[in-house]
């Protein structure tokens, strides 16, 4: 397959731009992995690894099983088959939680922020190993009062660069959508990860948000993190991620920097056959 | 536990005097909040009435499978052993003992005709409590009859009483399903749907005298007014507001105490029948007996039973219904009118619920607190054949009562509920959409 | 008609031995419902294995009173523990359905004669709490304007109401707390809170036992107030009634399960009195029957559950706007 497109920088230079390919250094591996519904096979993942350090892209026409794969990975469905490690370490079956304490956190498609809780206590509730979060000791403040203003102060910090700290008192139910996005990445971070799965960061967001969205999740990269997303603007993916992968009916068909994918034929096949049609795809939308 | 009153200077006088005085405050409150003294137990006919001036009596029935027994001699004597009266049952099972005050007798078995005895463990002395003016039943458990038939007739008897008692549990959940699959809620007031359909028509039949049949047809019409008048007037305005799923619980569970204690307030507590179609002999058919009326009641339930499937399948009606109950928006966009839909849904399922009331009145009596026993028993049908299915609740249904029926042959009558309460918990347990139901995340 | 003795006689209700137990059972409720989310339709089962552990423990197999609760508490736990494992995982009507069913079938069982030997079947059991009254150190009885009540009814109430308030101590602290935060995030998204890394079912779990034990406490203190205890208290319908009142006081506040017993208990005695009144002023049409008087308020309090919760269901103390964001 004669590719033309400009090498990646970086780890990925020497990676061919093939699906199922292995990397320098995985901090995430899946082997195998099948989950159907009825008779529909919603993810068939032959082999998936994902680089530590950079910016990945999941992409794929509707239906491709990009969430339901997300949902295997963290915990959140079971699959029928399969298995996967994070940093060597086996987490095929493990539950949702233990899957977050080990550092592979995700955000959710449709935004998940604790209406009822302020945008301070929804950040203080992403920290781990928290002494109060025990029953035994939740009576006994003077146990976790510490602890708890050492969180605050991290929050803090966090809300300070999404620009939602004035906001830190408000119910978090009171702010605009693409205010949520922000409260829901900068509470996955209090988590303290090292893989975040972000499940379409963008979708129903402001355009003008968008920027600064972005720049978060470069900035996630920068800071050490590994990121992979899931996104169906393309001027998106081309504009941030190292690396994409293509899912198409639940299997790997593609994988490369960005623009080796845009002039890769099996991709824009998938989405010929797809609802979107290639337009969609070249458009960007 | 004697010791520590004669020790202490509490005089035991002054702990029962407290303890009446307790009693009074419960029974003003928590008694008065659950009037239902009696279950709705073959065993247990009549319920205590709270009529003032009226006498103070202990009474109760014996009746083992055949029906009542006469001729049983049974004493009532207070708690010194002083003998008030000895008694014995008449042809319809029956004593009443007239007490001089309320308090606390003893009423003994003093002796049993040929045949006939207690049920094993059945203790031939009881205690009762009684206040001042009330009526408390007090019961006695007999054995079989010493002929009783084989294991394999009774079996086959037990069967058929599940099969009555189902049907009629059927053709009352068929509405409990529709309303949940059509709008998604949870209808705790459909219990009180049954008795209203049940009491209605016992006005009309006893206090009206109108022919049972003709006041059955006017309780349906009453019923499915009342579903009308309910949607309309209630859960179509609150699903305009977008209530939360507890909200609507809670006015579904409102609407069940209003419902329930307007009756009660109308109709009184006792378990009554209908002037028609009682006192009938059974019939034998084979190794089974039966009442025509039982009979009519199975055979009637089955043609409606058939009748609603055959709507729903065939009907454009019935279709739009599924429809509606597969996907809301999907039905809108492709022309139907949810609301009138839903609105028709109420309006059949509240009838087939005042029917089944009706033919559970005709049958077992009529009262207005079985209304949540038997919404216990739909949610155990409807979940058993998966939840939103008209026809798993119909399965379902048939399913519970023949389970409450056959544990009688092994388990005590009264905890017979129980059992089909505990299929409900099972299946919630290992396959939570039912039988018949499609796999669905339900966790 | 003598309104001002009804009214009186309502204001007694309203602090009375009623509106206590309910209050214990509602506070559970309040951990179970207002904080977590948890739909338990079956809190009177909580309430039932209260009065039936010290029941059994004192009048069945003679131990101590103190005994006894302590059994009371233990049962509390074992049913938290035996009705969460299977059902916790269950979608939230599902659930209701599940417990309102186990408690049902717990009352049925209770009830049963086969039981008879243990629980008293349908005679129930007497004499529980002889030693509860002999360790009574009050010398008379409250009389404080229409507030009267007999020595050993007070005794009864001071500790009810003692433990009301210790068990409402309780929940406030933890409420404050981290632990309590993750009940409300539960509360709002439990996926959101297992993907921050909190075994949601274990603090579901949590507040399952600790609701449950609190509403245990409401049927310990009715054994002993009474002691007594009859299987035909623990009808489903005073789980309900416990959610009239929690959500009149008002869902996930601090004092909104006492505020709305005391209200809940007035209102009702009230207008069980006016109609007991009416009634024999003969004053209510003939049609009423015999059930009118405790009809009237339970046929009342049904509608004004609708009322209150589709009008008001914040209730007195809930914050108006947090409920505005229920999403």
């Amino acid at each position: 397959m004669p590719d033309t497109s400009p090498m990646p920088p970086g780890p990925l230079a020497d990676v061919a731009h093939e699906p199922c390919v292995a990397k320098p250094d995985p901090i995430l591996v899946a082997d195998e992995v099948r989950r159907s519904f009825g008779g529909l096979t919603a993810v068939d993942v032959d082999h998936l690894e994902v680089q530590r350090g950079v910016i990945t892209a999941v992409i794929g026409p509707n239906g491709a099983g990009k969430t339901t794969f997300f949902n295997l990975l963290t915990g959140f469905d079971s699959p029928d088959h399969g298995s996967w490690s994070f940093n060597g370490v086996d987490l095929t079956g493990q539950a949702s939680h233990h899957i977050a304490r080990k550092g592979l956190v995700r955000t959710f498609q449709l935004t998940k922020a604790l209406s009822r809780l302020t945008v301070m206590d929804n950040m203080k509730l992403g920290a781990v190993d928290q002494r109060g979060e025990r029953l035994l000791n939740a009576v006994f403040s003077a146990l976790w009062r510490d602890q708890e203003r050492e969180i605050e102060g991290r929050a803090t910090e966090i809300l300070e660069r999404f620009q939602l700290l004035d906001k830190q008192d408000d119910y978090a139910g009171e702010l605009s959508g693409g205010q949520r996005k922000l409260l829901e990445m900068a509470r996955a971070l209090m988590v303290g990860p090292e893989l975040i799965l972000l499940d379409e960061p963008m979708a129903g967001v402001n355009p003008a948000l968008v920027q600064s969205l972005l720049r978060h999740v470069t900035q996630l990269r920068d800071d050490g993190m590994s990121v992979i997303f899931v996104e169906h603007d393309m001027d998106v993916v081309m504009n941030i991620s190292d690396w994409v992968a293509v899912l198409a009916e639940g299997r790997v068909i593609a994988e490369g920097p960005p623009a080796s994918i845009l002039s890769n034929p099996d991709v824009i096949s998938a989405y010929l056959g797809s609802d979107e049609g290639a337009d969609g795809f070249l458009d960007g939308e | 536990m004697d010791e520590p009153l004669r020790s202490h200077a509490t005089p035991r006088s002054l702990v029962c005097a407290v303890t009446a005085a307790l009693l009074l405050g419960l029974a003003l409150t928590l008694v008065s909040t659950a009037p239902a003294q009696a279950e709705p137990d073959d065993l247990v006919l009549a319920q205590s009435e709270d009529d003032e001036g009226s006498p103070t009596l202990l009474f109760g029935t014996f009746r083992n499978q055949e029906g009542p027994v006469e001729g049983i001699e049974a004493s009532v004597s207070s708690e010194d052993d002083t003998v008030i009266e000895t008694v014995t049952t008449d042809e319809n099972g029956q004593w009443e003992v007239e007490v001089p005050a309320g308090g606390t007798y003893l009423v003994t078995v003093e002796s049993l005709p040929e045949g006939i005895s207690l049920r094993e463990g059945e203790r031939s002395t009881a205690e009762a409590s009684v206040d001042e003016g009330q009526r408390q039943a007090v019961v006695f458990r007999l054995g079989e009859a010493a002929e009783t038939a084989g294991f394999g007739a009774q079996a086959a008897q037990q069967l058929l009483s599940g099969v009555r008692f189902g049907l009629i549990i059927a053709m009352t959940a068929v509405g409990l399903s529709l309303v949940f699959g059509t709008t998604g809620l949870i209808n705790f007031a459909h219990g009180e749907f049954v008795v209203f359909g049940a009491i209605l028509t016992w006005f009309i039949n006893v206090s009206a005298g109108v022919n049972l049949i003709l006041a059955t047809v006017l309780g349906v019409v009453l019923s499915g007014v009342l579903g009308a008048g309910v949607d309309r007037v209630l859960f179509r305005p609150l699903r305009r507001r977008g209530l939360s799923l507890f909200q609507l619980l809670v006015v579904t569970i409102g609407l069940s105490l209003a419902i329930r204690f307007t009756l009660l307030m109308f109709y009184g507590g006792s378990t009554r029948r209908y002037t028609d179609y009682v006192g009938q002999q059974q019939v034998s058919l084979g190794p089974l007996s039966a009442t025509p009326r039982d009979l009519t009641i199975m055979a009637l339930s089955i043609v409606v039973l058939v009748l609603v499937a055959t709507m729903l399948r065939t009907s454009r009606l019935g279709k739009a219904m599924r429809a509606v109950a597969d996907n809301r928006d999907l039905a809108e966009s492709s022309g139907i009118d949810v609301e009138r839909i839903i609105g028709i849904v109420w309006i059949v399922g509240a009838g087939l619920a005042g029917l089944g009331g009706i033919f559970y009145g005709t049958s077992l009596g009529v009262n207005y607190f079985s209304g949540f026993q038997l919404l216990l028993l739909m949610f155990a049908g409807v979940i058993l054949g998966g939840l939103g299915t008209a026809y798993g609740a119909m399965f379902g249904s048939l399913v519970v009562g023949i389970i409450t029926e056959l544990s009688v042959l092994w388990f005590p009558d009264e905890i017979k509920f129980a059992w089909a309460l505990g299929v409900l918990v099972i299946v919630l347990l290992f396959r939570p959409q039912g039988l018949l139901g499609r796999r669905e995340r339900i966790g | 008609m003598d309104l001002i003795s009804v009214a009186e006689t309502a204001l007694r209700s309203a602090f009375g031995p009623q509106a206590a137990f309910y209050a214990l059972l509602a506070i559970g409720l309040n951990v179970h419902y207002g904080y977590t989310g948890l739909l338990n339709f079956g809190q009177v089962g909580f309430m039932l294995v209260g009065a039936y552990g010290v029941g059994i423990s004192v009048a069945t197999f003679g131990l101590s009173l103190w005994a006894g609760v302590g059994v009371a508490i233990v049962f509390a736990i074992a049913l938290a523990l035996l009705l969460g494992a299977p059902t916790l995982r269950l979608r939230s009507d599902y659930f209701a359905i599940t417990t309102i069913a186990i408690a049902e079938v717990l009352r049925l069982l209770v009830r049963s004669s086969p039981a008879t030997d243990l629980t008293g079947g349908p005679f129930g059991l007497q004499s529980v709490a002889v030693e509860f009254y002999a360790v009574n150190p009050l010398p008379a009885g409250l009389s404080l304007g229409p507030l009267t009540y007999p020595v050993a009814v007070t005794w009864s109430l001071l500790v009810t109401w003692t433990l009301v308030v210790l068990a409402t101590v309780l929940v406030a602290l933890l409420m404050k707390s981290p632990w309590g935060r993750v009940l409300r995030a539960i509360r709002e998204d439990e996926d959101a809170a297992r993907s921050l890394g909190k075994n949601v079912f274990s603090y579901k779990m949590q507040s399952l036992v600790l609701g449950g034990v609190i509403g245990s406490l409401g049927g310990v203190m009715y054994a002993i107030a009474g002691s007594t205890v009859n299987a035909d208290i623990f009808r489903p319908q005073v789980t309900f009634y416990a959610y009239a009142i929690l959500i009149l006081g008002g869902a996930a506040s601090r004092l909104g399960p006492i505020v709305g017993a005391v209200i809940f208990w007035f209102l009702f005695s009230f207008v069980q009195g006016f109609v007991r009144q009416a009634q024999s002023a003969d004053l209510l049409p003939d049609f009423f029957s015999s059930g009118a008087i405790g009809g009237a308020a339970l046929t009342l309090t049904g509608i004004g559950l609708m009322l209150l919760v589709v009008f008001r269901p914040q209730g007195i103390f809930g914050n108006k706007r947090e409920l505005a964001l229920d999403a």
